[in-house]
């Protein structure tokens, strides 16, 4: 592996290159309420106007496995995943491992009460007694631990220089109209920095200094994002079956419809069923959908695999829906709780026969919002169940954003033929392709025109939706879905080309993992080596891609999955490219790192020299 | 007499064969085309709009019957096992429309168990018939989850394992119409399907429905032979539309329970051999327990309890059906928005 020099050099630069520029990580018990301490945090450094994102790294677990909370501060605004440099130990579990992984010279905060011995000389240690610094606080058991966590807080105030007065607004954010909380939060929080100027002998080079370059910006994790673009797209019916990584969207999506889709009588113009299965969460969905509301579901994994079925039946009768998936490492158990872009090419065949589904792929809290909308209306304009595939890490992560577009146009409800319609043009065929682009007109139940009825069914229509099983009946109907699939090429959201001058490295990838490649990308730029970017952003592909392909000789699809899914695809649909295609895909459950990325493409260029 | 005279209509001037669908394609003799045709003449008979009918099926030779009566309402012959969910959304799409969903014993009682129960749970308000004959016939006679212990078929050879009782499934998850029916009692079954649609919640009508090509040996506790001759309807019973008397014909008022339906309608239960109490639940239990020990082919309505609220009403929804609200009423505006926004800056 070739280490790119300039991130080599960034690891040991001098003191000035360490403001505002960090990765931290801490290292708590799952279940002892860290997640407000490391929000607290988060925010913080948001406020002072400096990028940053947290990732949660957490077990499959409801208390006492360890967990940890990656935050990565950048002022160039790089917030990809990037090993440690700064650790908060306060887990006795796995503080041995915590500290052996970092690289020299990193910083390490430590709950002495552990009682670690530290066993490398290379490190920076700085010790808290968080037992002693408790003493006196009011809280009594659980909140008590709560309260702990805010001991790091406070030290890491005193010796990163954040000053107090964005720690408390932080908390108050947190907690909202809770002063009580706030106050006992604070007072740990105060006792802790305290401690730390006066106890603690800062010789690290770490710090933060307020910048403004967040300003403006909004702070939300990607299924908060999706959730609230499918309120905003018209979702009036959700169904859902409890499932880790997209549980916290229907959650979010059940609060949104409950303030923003209560008539002033009570009346709710949604609703949201917690079913007993994805079997059933999608048949629901599906149900909704052929009776013309727009409806959704959220899932991961498992819950895809239980939805093949209906999600073939959607696509040969021709019903709307939409699905979101939130990747995760699967199946079973293990790793439920890590990330992972593996459902890509299972979900593009999703269904027995020859099934093909429409899928977007949102990298960011503003296209998980945008696509919450897009979803709605492609589904509807292609009468097909259309996916859309987050994963773990952009959907239940806070991530920085711009504000919210709202929708530029009105809701794009499809072929629907009203009875007075029906009336103009005399009749009604289900499945007429009468406009030639392969979406027939559908009408719904209630329609008050006889000539709308019809019987849905998977296959075995003619064009007036009547039983066949005429060869040459159900070959036409195929084709004509072929024709539409291929109609959707134009309609899905368009990649993101970015092509600098000099480039003749191609990359290719999608969703998340676009955060780790702009890094890479702008560290290889500074080697000399400018590479080009597309980000896929909906299958089918369109010919834009396919362009893109033709321009380099060599293009890396980089992807979060053992096999290269999108590459297999890719290859597939552009098979006289498919020698230039070349997969680059891992995964152990973590986000790519920059110096992954970075690492194996100048793998790829210096095998271009050399060979 | 002209012609307009001849066909006669209902009060909505529809005739009878307005309420058809496409030719049976079951077996002549199969019992659910006898349901078909009672499905036809209650439509009919009760003057429904058929755009406010949906007619919803799972897989099986039973789902296939909605193609066979209402053709001009909408249908959904979906996946085996799955139509109480389907059925599930539509109804929450449009509480306006009601739902005839037509499921069979393996549809019902094995692969779609599971949907069967929690569709009742949420009491989503939809007129659910099994058509029961304890068989599989489209993959050729395999013994249904519906079979009873100890009986033989040619094919599949003994059943060893308990019958499930789809009524009694119904009871304990909830169901507030229970009934049970034989295709063979055309007015048992127009009468119990006439109550079941002015339900406001689920009604389930389990109706012995025989297998003429598997099951229909005399032996066979599905078969005509056996439910012609040992039928014992627990009541007789007389649908009573809204706005009409309840006339008695002669029999003593205290042998006559009377049922009042959601929507107005009366259902009148004539005593028969025993004094059967539809309101009891744990009695209903009781009964159809022993029944299934003394070999009794008990029918009638089994069970019930009008009062719980259905899905769309337990939803709170608005009046307007969720798929009819125009876009105003489904995008927040431009300010709600920017509202957000400033609470995630």
């Amino acid at each position: 592996m070739v280490m790119p020099q300039t991130l080599a050099n960034s690891i040991d630069d001098e003191s000035s290159s360490k403001l505002n520029d960090f990765s931290l990580a801490v290292a708590t018990t799952n279940g002892t309420g860290s997640q407000t301490a490391n929000l607290t945090l988060l925010r913080s450094f948001f406020k002072m106007g400096i990028p940053v994102h947290g990732k949660n790294i957490f077990p499959s677990n409801i208390q006492g496995l360890p967990t940890w909370y990656h935050i990565r501060v950048s002022r160039d605004g790089y917030i990809a995943r990037r090993e440690p440099e700064l650790l908060v130990a306060f887990n006795r579990a796995t503080v041995r491992d915590d500290v052996a992984t970092l690289p020299p010279g990193s910083v390490v905060l430590c709950n002495s009460d552990l009682k670690y011995r530290f066993e490398r000389d290379d490190l920076i240690t700085y010790d808290i007694p968080v037992k002693a610094l408790l003493e006196g606080a009011e809280a009594k058991g659980k909140l008590r631990d709560y309260l702990a966590n805010m001991s790091y807080v406070g030290a890491l105030a005193q010796l990163l220089d954040i000053p107090l007065a964005v720690v408390q607004e932080a908390l108050g954010y947190h907690f909202g109209r809770r002063q009580k909380l706030v106050d006992s939060n604070m007072a740990v929080v105060d006792k802790a920095f305290e401690y730390a100027a006066n106890e603690l002998e800062k010789c690290d080079p770490y710090r933060v200094e307020p910048m403004n370059a967040t300003e403006g910006l909004i702070m939300m994790t990607g299924n908060e994002a999706g959730a609230l673009g499918s309120v905003f797209g018209g979702v009036s019916v959700a169904a859902w079956y409890p499932i880790t990584p997209s549980t916290s969207f229907i959650d979010a999506l059940k609060n949104y419809l409950a303030e923003l889709r209560t008539e002033p009588d009570g009346g709710a113009t949604y609703t949201v069923v917690q079913a007993e299965d994805e079997l059933a969460a999608i048949g629901m969905v599906i149900g909704a959908g052929w009776a013309g509301a727009r409806a959704l579901t959220a899932t991961s994994g498992p819950g895809i695999s239980l939805m093949s079925e209906f999600a073939g039946l959607g696509y040969f009768a021709e019903v709307p829906a939409v699905i979101w998936d939130i990747q995760r490492v699967g199946p079973s158990t293990g790793l439920p709780t890590r990330t992972s872009q593996g459902d890509v090419s299972f979900v593009y065949n999703l269904g027995h026969g020859d099934t093909r589904n429409v899928i977007l792929f949102p990298s960011s809290i503003e296209e998980c919002f945008e696509f919450g909308v897009a979803s709605l209306d492609l589904a509807e304009r292609l009468q097909t169940p259309v996916f859309v595939l987050s994963d773990l890490d952009l959907g239940m992560n806070n991530w920085m954003g711009r504000p919210f577009d709202y929708p530029a146009r009105p809701m794009d409800r499809g072929k629907v033929m009203s009875a007075a319609e029906i009336e103009k043009r005399g009749s009604f065929s289900r499945y007429l392709d009468s406009d030639g682009d392969g979406i027939p007109y559908r009408s719904l139940p209630g329609n008050s025109d006889p000539r709308s009825a019809y019987l849905s069914r998977g296959t075995g229509h003619d064009e007036h939706a009547v039983y066949s099983e005429r060869p040459a009946d159900w070959h036409a109907n195929a084709e004509r879905l072929a024709r539409k699939f291929d109609g959707a090429r134009a309609l899905v959201p368009q990649p993101v080309v970015d092509e600098p001058d000099g480039a003749t490295l191609g990359i290719l990838a999608f969703g998340s993992t676009r955060y780790a490649i702009d890094e890479a990308r702008d560290a290889l730029a500074a080697q000399g080596i400018p590479t080009a970017f597309l980000r896929l952003r909906a299958l089918p592909i369109s010919d834009e891609t396919r362009a893109f392909v033709e321009r380099y000789s060599k293009v890396a699809v980089i992807e979060l999955n053992r096999d290269g899914q999108l590459c297999g695809i890719l290859r597939n649909e552009l098979p006289e490219l498919a020698a230039r295609l070349e997969p680059v895909a891992y995964l152990d459950g973590m986000p790519l790192t920059a110096e992954w990325v970075a690492g194996r493409l100048a793998g790829l260029t210096e095998e271009d020299h050399h060979g | 007499m002209d012609r307009a005279q001849a066909i006669k209509s209902n009060a909505i001037g529809l005739g009878k064969a307005d309420y058809g669908g496409a030719p049976s394609t079951l077996c002549v003799g199969c019992g659910h085309n006898s349901i078909a045709n009672q499905v036809i003449q209650v439509a009919y008979e009760l003057s429904l709009k058929p755009n406010e009918i949906i007619k919803l099926s799972g897989i099986g030779c039973s789902s296939k019957s909605p193609a066979y009566f209402l053709g001009m309402s909408h249908g959904f012959n979906s996946l085996h096992g799955r139509m109480p969910s389907l059925g599930t959304g539509a109804l929450v799409a449009n509480h306006s429309l009601r739902a005839i969903g037509v499921s069979g014993d393996g549809d019902t009682g094995s692969i779609g168990l599971g949907q069967f129960k929690h569709l009742i749970r949420r009491n989503v308000r939809m007129t659910y018939v099994v058509e029961n004959n304890g068989v599989y016939g489209l993959t050729k006679g395999q013994f249904s989850a519906t079979a009873e212990e100890g009986q033989e078929l040619k094919y599949a050879g003994q059943n060893e394992l308990p019958a499930i009782d789809i009524c009694l499934e119904a009871i304990t998850a909830g169901c507030g119409f229970v009934a049970r029916s034989f295709a063979g009692d055309a007015k048992q079954v127009r009468e119990l399907l006439k109550a079941a649609l002015s339900h406001r919640g689920t009604a389930v009508i389990d109706i012995i429905s025989p297998c003429v090509a598997f099951n229909n040996d005399d032996a066979s506790t599905k078969s005509y032979g056996y439910g012609r001759e040992n039928q014992q309807p627990l009541h007789e019973l007389g649908f009573v539309p809204i706005a009409e008397e309840i006339v008695l014909e002669g029999h003593d008022p205290g042998e006559v329970r009377v049922v009042e339906l959601h929507d107005g309608s009366r259902l009148t239960l004539r005593k028969l051999e025993e004094d059967y109490d539809s309101s009891n639940r744990v009695a209903a239990i009781d009964r159809i327990l022993r029944a299934q020990e003394g070999d009794e082919f008990i029918t009638g309505l089994l069970y019930y309890d009008p009062d719980r609220p259905n899905l769309a009403e337990a939803s709170r929804l608005v009046e307007t059906p969720l798929a009819e609200l125009p876009d105003e009423r489904l995008r927040p505006s431009r300010e709600a928005l920017a509202h957000l926004m400033e609470r995630y800056s």
